[in-house]
Formats: C-alpha cells, sequence, structure tokens
C-alpha cells in the first residue's frame, strides 16, 4: 500500500518535472530542424536532422556577440572581485563599526532600478564616446553585480574560523599574508560562486545592452531579440541561437548547483 | 555614511590599523557611487530640463514642469499598478509552484537529483532567450505547442501574448523563477529537525497537520528571504515586457514606460522626471521591506 503511494508519487513527480523541462527540451529539438519542419502545424518529433540553423548563425556573425558577451562578463567579473574581496573582508573578519550601514548601502544600489541611471549613463558615454564600447558596458555590468558579490562574499568570509586568523595573526602574519595566504585559499570555493554567478548575470543582461550598445559592442542577448523582426520562418534558428547562447550558463549552473544555491541566498541558506 | 566610517572604534591599535578597513571598502564605496548615485544626481538635474534629443536645440530649463507632466497625463498609475501587479503575482506564483516543486523533491527517490536538475533549468536560461522561445514556439497561434494541445482539447487557438498578454508575462516569470524558490525552500525542508519530524509522527500527527504546524512556521524565514531576493530580481524584470508585449494589455511597468520616453520619444526631461518618481516609490518599498528581513541576512538562518 505504501510503496504504491510512494511510486504514484514519484511518477507524477517525474512526469511534472520533464513537463516543466519541456520548452527548454523543444528549443534544442527545433534548433536541429529545418525552417519548415519547426514551422509545422503539427509538432514534429521525427525529423531529418540538420545543422543547418547553426551554420546559418555562424554566417550572422554570433562568434562576435558570443565574443562580446564573453568579454564583457570576464571583465566585468574581474573588476567585481577585485573591488568585493577587499570591502567584504573589511566588512566580516576586521568588521568596522557602522557594518549595518555599508552593507545596507551596497544592497539599495541593488534595489535602485536600472532606469534611475540608463538616461545619464547613455548621455554621458555619448560625450565620452564610449557608447557601444564593450569596457564601458562591463564596467556598467561590475556596478550591477558589486553589491551582490559583497553579500556572498562577507557571507563565506564570516564562516572563516576566527581561530586561525588568531593564530596567524600570532605567527606574526602582516595583513597581506594574512589575506592572501590564510583567508583567501579557505574561501576559494566561495569565491568561484560569487564569480559564477557574476558571470552569469552579465552574460544574460538585456537591458544595458540593447541600449548602451549597437554595431561593435552588442552582446548575445539583444542578437537574439534581432531575429524577432524578421521576414519569414526563423523558430529553428532563433532556438539554435538560444540553445547556444544559454547552454553555458546551463551546463554551469548543473555542475555548481550548491554552490549556486548558497550563492544567490547570499548567505542567509547555508 | 561618511560620518559612519570616521566615527571608529576606540580600539588602542595603531594609526594604520584602524585605517585598513576604510582603505580596503573605499575602491568598492567609490566605484558604486559614482556609476550609481552620481548618474541618479544627473536624472535629476535631466529632471528640471526641457530637452527632446530631437530638437537639441530647444534645450531650456523647465523647472517642475516635467513633474507636472508626468503627474497630469495619466500614464504613471497605471504603470506603478502595472509593476506592483506583475511583480506581486509572479513572486506568489512562483513562491506557490516552487514550494510544490521543493515539497515533491524532499523525498528519496531513483533520479531524484535528474528531476531536481531538469527543474532548475528554466531559471539558467538567459532570460530574453526564454521570452522570446515561450513567445514562438509555446504560445504563438499557429506553431505553438500551447495553443496545439488547446485545439486538440477542442478549443480555438489563443493569441496569448496578443490577447493576454498580461497573463503570459506572468506565466513566463513563474516558469523561470518558481525553481529559485524551489532551489531555497529545499534547502529550509531539508534543514528540518528529523527528531521533530519523528516525535510528530510517533504522535500520530497526520501528514497534513504535520506541514501545516511543522514545516511552514519552520520555513517561515526561508520564505520571507525568497520573497525579498525574488522581489529584486522580478521588480526590474525588463526582458518579457520588451520582448513579448511591448508593454500592451496592461505590461507597461515603470521599466518599460521610461525606455519608450527616453529611447522611442527621445524625450530626455520627461523620462528622467519618470526616473526620479520611480526612484522615489522604489526607496520607499526598499527600505521598510529591507528595513524588516534585515536582521535574518545578518544573522543567517541557522545560526
Amino acid at each position: 500500500m505504501r510503496s504504491t503511494k510512494a511510486i504514484l508519487i514519484t511518477g507524477m513527480t517525474w512526469i511534472i518535472a520533464v513537463t516543466y523541462f519541456f520548452p527548454v527540451a523543444w528549443m534544442f529539438i527545433n534548433s536541429f530542424k529545418s525552417e519548415n519542419d519547426a514551422a509545422s502545424l503539427t509538432p514534429k518529433f521525427v525529423f531529418k536532422p540538420t545543422l543547418e540553423s547553426f551554420s546559418r548563425l555562424a554566417d550572422r556573425g554570433m562568434i562576435d556577440y558570443l565574443t562580446n558577451s564573453l568579454m564583457a562578463s570576464v571583465i566585468s567579473t574581474s573588476v567585481v572581485l577585485i573591488l568585493a574581496i577587499p570591502a567584504a573582508y573589511a566588512l566580516s573578519i576586521r568588521p568596522i563599526v557602522k557594518v549595518q550601514d555599508a552593507l545596507f548601502f551596497f544592497i539599495s544600489t541593488r534595489f535602485m532600478p536600472a532606469a534611475a541611471s540608463i538616461l545619464p549613463l547613455f548621455i554621458i558615454f555619448k560625450n565620452l564616446r564610449v557608447l557601444d564600447n564593450i569596457f564601458a558596458l562591463s564596467l556598467v555590468y561590475a556596478a550591477m553585480n558589486l553589491p551582490i558579490a559583497i553579500w556572498m562574499m562577507r557571507s563565506f568570509l564570516s564562516e572563516v574560523p576566527q581561530e586561525v586568523i588568531e593564530a596567524s595573526r600570532i605567527d606574526g602574519a602582516n595583513f597581506e599574508t594574512e589575506l592572501w595566504s590564510v583567508v583567501l585559499p579557505i574561501v576559494l570555493p566561495g569565491i568561484a560562486a560569487v564569480a559564477l554567478i557574476c558571470f552569469i548575470f552579465s552574460w544574460n543582461e538585456y537591458f544595458f545592452s540593447v541600449l548602451l550598445t549597437s554595431a561593435n559592442a552588442k552582446t548575445t542577448p539583444p542578437f537574439l531579440a534581432s531575429f524577432v523582426d524578421g521576414r519569414g520562418q526563423f523558430l529553428a534558428v532563433l532556438s539554435a541561437a538560444s540553445t547556444v547562447a544559454a547552454l553555458p550558463v546551463i551546463l554551469a549552473g548543473w555542475f555548481a548547483q550548491k554552490q549556486l544555491v548558497r550563492g544567490l541566498a547570499m548567505g542567509a541558506v547555508k | 555614511m561618511a560620518a559612519g566610517l570616521k566615527r571608529q572604534n576606540q580600539e588602542k591599535s595603531p594609526v594604520k590599523e584602524k585605517l585598513l578597513p576604510r582603505k580596503l571598502i573605499a575602491p568598492a564605496l567609490i566605484f558604486s557611487i559614482v556609476l550609481t548615485q552620481v548618474p541618479f544626481l544627473v536624472t535629476i538635474y535631466f529632471s528640471l530640463m526641457e530637452w527632446n534629443l530631437l530638437k537639441p536645440q530647444e534645450k531650456a530649463f523647465a523647472g517642475i514642469d516635467n513633474y507636472i507632466y508626468v503627474f497630469q497625463t495619466g500614464d504613471l498609475l497605471p504603470a506603478i499598478i502595472a509593476t506592483v501587479g506583475l511583480t506581486a503575482f509572479s513572486v506568489i506564483c512562483s513562491l506557490l509552484v516552487g514550494l510544490f516543486f521543493a515539497v515533491l523533491l524532499d523525498r528519496k527517490f531513483r533520479g531524484q537529483s535528474v528531476a531536481r536538475t531538469l527543474i532548475i533549468t528554466p531559471f539558467l536560461i538567459m532570460p530574453a532567450a526564454s521570452a522570446l522561445i515561450w513567445k514562438f514556439s509555446m504560445f504563438d497561434t499557429n506553431i505553438g505547442i500551447i495553443n496545439y494541445i488547446v485545439q486538440k482539447l477542442g478549443f480555438s487557438a489563443i493569441g496569448w501574448s496578443t490577447q493576454y498578454p498580461y497573463i503570459s508575462v506572468i506565466i513566463l516569470l513563474t516558469w523561470q523563477y518558481a525553481p529559485f524558490m524551489m532551489l531555497i525552500l529545499l534547502s529550509g525542508l531539508q534543514s528540518q529537525s528529523r527528531e521533530v519530524l519523528e516525535a510528530a509522527s510517533v504522535d500520530r500527527a497526520g501528514i497534513w497537520r504535520t506541514f501545516a504546524f511543522i514545516t511552514l512556521p519552520h520555513l517561515r524565514q526561508y520564505t520571507e528571504i525568497a520573497i525579498l531576493l525574488g522581489t529584486i530580481m522580478l521588480l526590474q524584470a525588463f526582458d518579457p515586457v520588451a520582448i513579448m508585449t511591448k508593454g500592451t494589455g496592461g505590461t507597461k511597468t515603470l521599466a518599460y514606460l521610461l525606455y519608450e520616453r527616453a529611447f522611442v520619444g527621445m524625450n530626455v526631461g520627461q523620462a528622467a522626471a519618470y526616473g526620479v518618481v520611480t526612484v522615489i516609490l522604489t526607496i520607499i518599498v526598499a527600505t521598510i521591506s529591507l528595513r524588516s528581513l534585515f536582521k535574518v541576512f545578518i544573522s543567517g538562518v541557522n545560526k
């Protein structure tokens, strides 16, 4: 009796999980269809697979957009780590008095709608001639991710055992040694989680990229949206582009689920 | 803020030691201020100007004209309602769906980790890609899967993103964010004390009573965290509106309205005024919600 019920619940869980995942699977399947097969009124599950859509993506220069996305993500994540690690260190291991105020300030900048800063950024960038510049876009992404990174780093750093730090201080370690050879090795997995999340947010960002870039520095998300204006059939090529664009993050997320959860919950969940 | 940093603790350590934390935090603070606070001050300045990018020679000081315009034309209130409504419905729906998933996955069964992996994937997909895929392969009137099923069931096709843009956006956002809620709630469920649950089953408290009186109260803090983080992320959701509905059918959020004024209408002054109003509203909401939930974050759930 009990086991029948368990089997039923397990079966139901599986059906729900697969149904929930279906749009992703469908995107993946469609990317291997010809445009005619993809636009079939009766959904086709059996078809002759083709790589036609992927070669069309290459023709449309998707590599350039992916390169831009990669550059923006790597540069902004590096800037964030350089700024966030010392700041989080100061907020957790060597706390200053108004820690809460500092934390509150940082997180409140994340609450601030992008809408509030986009206009001046657009006009300042235009005057500085850095509109459509990947480095300028990277700095915007860094500012967007910095508060979250500091919060996440702080929670990882606060778990470093106080005894370890004190022992190193008694041994006469100065601040640099303390940070580089004592604290950082312990929180390396945490830093990896922070880096991964910042990378994902930059990689997926649409609003700033669509407004602050055009021909040279456009990243992948606006490139995807550009298929909508295309006439005729475009579902297969759109699915292929979406698959390529989403795959790095999906794989990273699958393999680092635990770190992702802890990082995203900003240390509030263990 | 600066005053707070100056009032250092009275530790008898060398001056250098006392300065260190400030030196460490200064770069992040300055960077953050330059890229977020300074642009906001510039937005305030712009909002007092009559300035249309299409007519640059007519740039002039406008005083509060733009604000009068913002409050007199009837666009502000619907945008506030759209923003609050879409955010609230999406947060509630994804929280409920996420709780359902978390309960399903909080048991041992064959392939449990694979099922969890499948369910979290929508959260990992690039939001622009999700919006496009849903619009063209799920919701489409001709080739969309949902309409294929709807027609098989004997109904006529529904133009989801054109007829029901509001519901379509909520469905999309729920699909994307329920996995996030699930992950947080699942770690809540898994941190429940086994003894308490066993005691409840010894006392013959049924599944539902155990869930209502033990599990749900235990999940309270996790739910608060999920709501706060979900709200931060969903409040700024711009992609589904820009890609799927273009602000039609009650989905013109503040972010989209401002985008439309600035980058379609090219009216810097008016857009800036909308921006300032948006920020003030956000600050009010953020201060209330953040202050009340702040303690959970500072101390962590399990401490």
